[in-house]
């Protein structure tokens, strides 16, 4: 009997390695993405029982976990909530975080693999483990200054530093208040977050990076570096100046928004077409350059693809494969071209910043809880999109264009600013997107703006972005010029 | 002529061991009050104390009746049945449960009276062989302690199994784990004496000899009883257990292959079949196969609490969260059912692999007495009765870390559940009066 008992002996060994295999498996290698698992209400809970994190603006915290009386030990507490809304988003216990709570969760939570040391040292002290704090990029004047100049319109202000990519100002408008959504009850998260659901004006959309808007004129600036940049094309390059333009193998007509001609003359320059925004010569630059020209030059500015900040960014989009009237449309920013207001901050910025795209990035510093820093964030070179001749020159027309064009309301006394106008159609009756683009002083750029105004700024298809989105501009401009 | 007092060298390894046992036992309870409650609460230490004074005069008894019985037993039954003590404790103190109503209160008292079973057997039995004459009686009494709750006003159905009698407000009890104590003893009194005839004859095919149509019949019962187990009681685990013990003790008893092979074949046959007819078997098999997909986690009857047992497991990682520290009562009956991955949440995958450790050393004990046993009957009772706490083991265990199906059994002097605590002493108490016997013996030389 012993040769058979031997035998069983190896099977009940090998139910015994199927035993610690198993548990190894689940406990070790399996264990990461289990606890990254949303239904997993173990790891929610244990991200409130760390004392999360403060998030600092200029060191002021605009979110930080206040002591509370229940089972969550901390009650996570916005300050200023709308004006910050879209930045900080909010941790609600029933569901995903969203924003900076979101991206930067294991910072915040002291779980990441920088904490790790201060995490064992917590443990042999006895301390409460206590999480990170971040300090972020956002200047509270500019955002301020953002807010107000934005007033009632539906829209976004973005302000960078074209030199560093960093983000000064991101305000996205109609906010929320992430308080409501911190509650320590279910019923009244959900109750408050279908609410902010089902109002048609979505303030939950942070605008700034993940609302895409056809470009209208601003996009131009993009059309005329890919110009510049081929050599063929000057400022002084000329372009046959009619009213109506058909773009070949097609019927539908081309207008610039005067209804006219631009300017006087037979022909006209690409510096005078930027500086009064006039659509038909870009269409005929834009069916000579070729889809593929202007594709490649926008993908150079940060198109086609998605990036963080660390939030994710929506990509903005030029499309490929386009056709001549297609891309004569493209040209001046319309057809299926889409972009986020900070796509359109990363083009001003590189323009601005003699030709360098900058990553654009929200968080300046990761601070253990002695205050010292965990991670400093050093500016993110995204590559060349054009010479610093041509960023001089395309400075130099959108000078013009402010002082003397189609950009004039963004003019502030004793300072050159370098701007840009759309207003971009949505259809035949829907109202329009209007945007400004630019940065000042234009000779030492220090700020990059960019301002949406969605909905027409609730003038339908009357207002035009020089009507309402450079006052804005010139406003926070002026207010961050003069601090 | 024996008083002559020759120094108990098994005995006094024993009670060092015990002693450590219980000093494991009384620091996990202080620990879990510490950890969660953040204070000391001197009832349960009473309590605790009053346990370790049990075991210690089963120790005493064992000076007396069976002085030379394995060492090891006693210490990891005893450990084993103090961590779980501690851990149900830890989550009556989660649930906000105490006095009577508390779920560690009633298994200190479960503790006390299976210790005292296994006392009362260690002195009535004092010759394993005794048992060999009650084959069919054993083989009765099993039969009809499995079908018990079937019958009408006194079974019980809990989470769809029909595995439980009721007393009114005294409690509940499945009679299906005293059945396998009684249901080994049948198999190996059985086995011995027919062994011959199911052996010798036969045809070969396949290189194996295979059974003559009419020696079928045991198998056929015992698995047509296995049928009815997942049929009538909808219990899956105890069918494996029952068929997987018979199965074991057949092939040692016989030691043809064949048997094994066709049992399995049997078996598997029957769970396919049972898989495709019966609603609860095909849900378990895809919990089994696809517990994460959100269909599977959110329908009724679904895998959320096995994800919920792996979140737990995930969340204590290679040391875990330490005692009292973890939250094993997200996870539905944490105390019983998942019990291990409760223990696994807040000792880690390292307490896991000593808990793992325990019970092989303890099924070991009882595969030694197999080697070194002199009677056939002695041999199969011991290993039966091991490896029938082995496959307890794997069946559970294995379903919880998604080896297997999962099936509801009680993890071994581990989780909450009075008749489970009283089969697992017994059958430490005749694991004891086997390895004594084998030492007693002297030598036969054939």
């Amino acid at each position: 009997m012993n040769r058979e008992l031997k035998r069983v002996s190896i099977v009940v060994m090998l139910m015994f390695v199927a035993l610690l295999s198993s548990t190894s498996v689940v406990q070790a290698f399996q264990a990461d993405n289990l606890s990254a698992d949303p239904r997993n209400t173990r790891t929610l809970y244990d991200s409130y029982q760390v004392e999360r994190g403060a998030i600092l603006v200029a060191g002021e915290p605009i979110a930080q976990s206040m002591p509370a009386d229940d089972d969550y030990k901390f009650l996570r507490t916005y300050t200023n909530p709308e004006l910050y809304a879209p930045i900080t988003g909010y941790i609600p216990i029933n569901g995903e975080p969203t924003g900076l709570e979101f991206a930067l969760n294991a910072e915040l939570t002291g779980t990441s693999n920088s904490q790790f040391f201060d995490k064992i040292s917590a443990l042999v002290t006895g301390q409460d483990p206590k999480g990170a704090a971040v300090e972020v990029t956002i200047d509270p004047i500019a955002q301020q200054a953002a807010w107000d100049a934005l007033g009632d319109y539906t829209g976004s202000v973005v302000v960078t530093e074209p030199a560093t990519g960093r983000i000064l100002a991101m305000v996205s408008k109609p906010s929320f208040n992430p308080n409501l959504l911190t509650v320590h009850n279910n019923a009244e998260v959900t109750a408050s977050y279908e609410a902010l659901l089902a109002d048609p004006s979505d303030p939950l959309i942070d605008r700034a990076i993940n609302s895409l808007n056809p470009p209208g004129s601003v996009f131009k600036l993009v059309v005329t570096t890919a110009a510049l940049e081929s050599g063929d094309y000057t400022p002084e390059s000329t372009f046959p100046n009619v009213a109506v333009y058909t773009a070949p193998g097609t019927t539908s007509k081309i207008e610039n928004s005067s209804g006219g001609t631009c300017g006087a003359g037979d022909t006209v320059t690409l510096a005078t077409a930027l500086r009064l925004s006039c659509n038909i010569p870009f269409a005929e630059l834009g069916v000579e350059l070729g889809d593929t020209a202007i594709r490649e030059t926008a993908e150079k500015f940060g198109f086609n693809s998605s990036y963080s900040i660390p939030m994710n960014v929506a990509g903005s989009v030029y499309p490929r494969g386009l056709d001549d009237p297609q891309t004569a449309q493209s040209a001046f920013g319309q057809f299926d071209v889409q972009v986020t207001p900070l796509q359109m901050a990363m083009v001003s910025g590189a323009i601005a910043n003699g030709g360098v795209v900058m990553a654009p990035n929200l968080v300046q510093e990761i601070l253990a809880p002695n205050l010292s820093a965990i991670e400093t964030f050093k500016p993110v070179e995204l590559g060349r999109v054009m010479s610093e001749e041509t960023a001089a020159t395309i400075t130099a027309m959108m000078i013009n264009g402010v002082q003397d064009g189609a950009a004039s309301n963004a003019r502030i006394d004793g300072v050159d600013v370098a701007g840009k106008t759309g207003t971009a159609q949505n259809g035949s009756t829907d109202p329009f997107t209007l945007w400004f683009t630019g940065f000042a002083p234009a000779n030492d750029p220090q700020y990059a703006i960019t301002v949406l105004v969605e909905n027409g700024g609730g003038e339908g298809q009357t207002g035009f972005g020089n009507k309402l989105a450079a006052p804005v501009a010139q406003k926070v401009l002026e207010a961050v010029l003069n601090k | 002529m024996r008083r002559l007092r020759l120094p108990q060298k098994l005995r006094n390894l024993e009670l060092f061991l015990l002693l450590i046992a219980c000093f494991i036992n009384a620091s996990a309870v202080v620990l879990v009050q510490l950890g969660a409650l953040g204070e000391l609460d001197p009832t349960l230490v009473l309590l605790g104390a009053g346990l370790s004074a049990l075991v210690i005069t089963l120790h005493i008894v064992l000076r007396f009746v069976a002085r030379d019985a394995d060492p090891f037993i006693l210490p990891i039954a005893t450990v084993l049945n103090g961590i779980g003590i501690a851990m149900i404790y830890r989550i009556d103190i989660a649930d906000k449960q105490g006095g009577w109503e508390s779920a560690a209160v009633r298994q200190t008292v479960w503790s006390a009276l299976a210790i005292f079973s296994a006392i009362v057997v260690l002195l009535v039995i004092r010759n394993h062989r005794v048992l060999f004459r009650y084959t069919y009686i054993a083989g009765l009494v099993g039969v009809l302690l499995l079908f018990l709750p079937l019958v009408p006003g006194l079974g019980k159905e809990i989470s769809g199994a029909r595995v439980w009698i009721s007393f009114g407000n005294f409690g509940t009890f499945q009679p299906g784990e005293i059945a396998k104590i009684a249901l080994a003893v049948f198999f190996a009194g059985y086995l011995v004496r027919n062994r011959d005839s199911l052996s010798m004859v036969g045809k070969k095919f396949l290189g194996a000899r295979f059974p003559r149509f009419r020696d079928l019949g045991p198998i056929l019962i015992v698995w047509a009883l296995s049928m009815s187990v997942i049929i009538f009681q909808r219990d899956l685990g105890t069918a494996l257990l029952y068929f997987g013990l018979f199965l074991v003790m057949l092939y040692l008893a016989t030691g043809r292959l064949s048997w094994v092979i066709l049992g399995m074949g049997l078996f598997l046959g029957g769970a396919l079949l049972a898989s495709q007819t019966l609603d609860y078997v095909n849900g378990r098999f895809t919990n089994w196969l696809d517990a994460l997909n959100p269909d599977v986690y959110e329908a009724k009857g679904g895998s959320f609490q096995l994800v919920q047992g792996l979140f737990g497991l995930a969340k204590g990682g290679l040391l875990g969260t330490g005692w009292g520290q973890g939250r094993p009562e997200i996870t539905p009956v944490p105390q019983s059912d998942y019990i291990i991955a409760s223990l696994g949440e807040e000792l880690g995958l390292a307490g896991l692999f000593g808990i793992l450790a325990l019970y092989l050393l303890f099924v070991a004990r009882g595969f030694r007495i197999g080697f070194a046993g002199q009677d056939d009957f002695g041999k199969l009772l011991a290993v039966g009765l091991a490896f029938v706490v082995a496959l307890q083991c794997f069946i559970v265990i294995g379903g919880v870390t998604r080896v297997i199906p999962l099936t509801g059994l009680t993890t071994p002097f581990l989780a909450a559940g009075g008749s489970s605590l009283v089969a697992n002493w017994i059958i430490a108490a005749l694991l004891l009066r086997l390895s004594d016997t084998v030492r007693n013996q002297p030598r036969l030389v054939v």
